[in-house]
């Protein structure tokens, strides 16, 4: 399937849908434990993402926390 | 109250915006922009906004500089080694523009003394450097009502987003709450190019100005992420968060607490 992942049109596995779990494993996704997830504009919780599936077409965002700034 | 003929002078190249033009200008000199964390993000926006001429700052931070400050936060010079970072911006910024309120707090924020801070501020600039001070910015704002903007910086990386509380998301409606400590590199740790803080944070003073005139459309309800490396700059849309713990349908977050760590504890010990 074919989706959009952070704005990249991303071609991942062979199959016709994937949790979003299966996804960051998938894609190798840093920081998987603190990945925020939205999937075509909405938050994920994060308690959702094994159930939570992805299909062909879908936008996905990968928003990852950044500290720095005054120290 | 009407201009001067010095402030006509100085802000003149504002002043023939037709975006800002004298009373856009008046707008500024009544405007109150509070800038917690006089560091990296903190210098470029406060340096400009007193530039700017709005017409109240207020700077905290309970931090000294140092050495390692100087590579990136450009209103602290060599000679400042070792005063506090809210004395030695206030100097600054009274040589860049003296006839602007500085209000300096040299303490860090913590749950007890934010709201009373803030309440007396039009917008709110977040240039602290660790999670537990931005969830409480993001949480005492909210609360407050008070819009502000929200930046994180790390290596060649930086996104900020602003917030319009009840109205946009949140920072609580991207993260629900902070990593564990040390789950995410510091600055300090994982480095930062001495440019980029200046990059965000002049767009974090942008945001403040604009929402001081009522002008032009505010970064809310999208995260820009910016990337020096690659010189790109991107946009993810980031609606309200039903399930927001802060501002969603069923709050759970009703009063100011501290995350771990929100206390510096180098603070307590290095002094």
């Amino acid at each position: 399937m074919n989706l959009t992942v952070n704005g990249k049109k991303t071609a991942v596995a062979d199959k016709e849908s994937l949790s979003v779990s299966e996804l960051l494993d998938e894609l190798n996704v840093e920081d998987v434990l603190y990945v925020t997830v939205e999937l075509n504009g909405d938050i994920l919780e994060r308690g959702n993402f094994d159930g939570t599936l992805v299909r062909d077409g879908d936008e996905v965002e990968f928003l990852y926390f950044m500290g720095g700034g005054r120290g | 109250m009407m201009l001067t003929e010095e402030q006509i002078e100085r802000y003149q190249r504002h002043i023939a915006l037709k975006e800002v033009g004298g009373k856009g200008q008046r707008k500024l000199l009544d405007g109150r922009v509070l800038i917690i964390g006089a560091g990296g993000l903190g210098a470029p926006a406060a340096l400009y906004l007193a530039a700017a001429g709005v017409g109240m700052l207020g700077l905290v931070d309970g931090d000294r500089v140092d050495l390692t400050n100087l590579q990136r936060q450009i209103i602290h010079f060599t000679p400042d080694i070792g005063r506090r970072k809210v004395d030695s911006a206030r100097e600054k910024l009274a040589a860049i523009n003296p006839e602007i309120k500085i209000n300096a707090y040299h303490q860090w924020v913590h749950a007890g003394n934010i709201a009373g801070i803030i309440r007396d501020y039009d917008f709110v600039i977040d240039g602290t450097d660790n999670f537990a001070a931005k969830f409480l910015i993001n949480d005492a704002c909210v609360l407050a009502g008070i819009p502000y903007s929200h930046a994180g910086i790390l290596r060649f990386d930086g996104q900020t987003i602003t917030i319009r509380p009840g109205e946009s998301a949140c920072y609580r409606c991207i993260f629900p709450a902070p990593p564990p400590p040390d789950a995410i590199p510091t600055c300090s740790q994982a480095g930062v190019i001495g440019v980029l803080p200046g990059v965000i944070g002049m767009i974090q003073a942008t945001e403040a100005v604009k929402f001081l005139l009522g002008k032009g459309d505010l970064l809310t309800g999208r995260l820009l992420i910016y990337n020096a490396l690659r010189m790109s700059f991107d946009e993810v849309t980031i609606k309200k968060n039903p399930k927001c713990p802060l501002c969603g349908e069923a709050p759970v977050i009703r009063e100011l607490r501290d995350e771990a760590g929100a206390v510096v504890p180098c603070d307590l010990v290095k002094k």
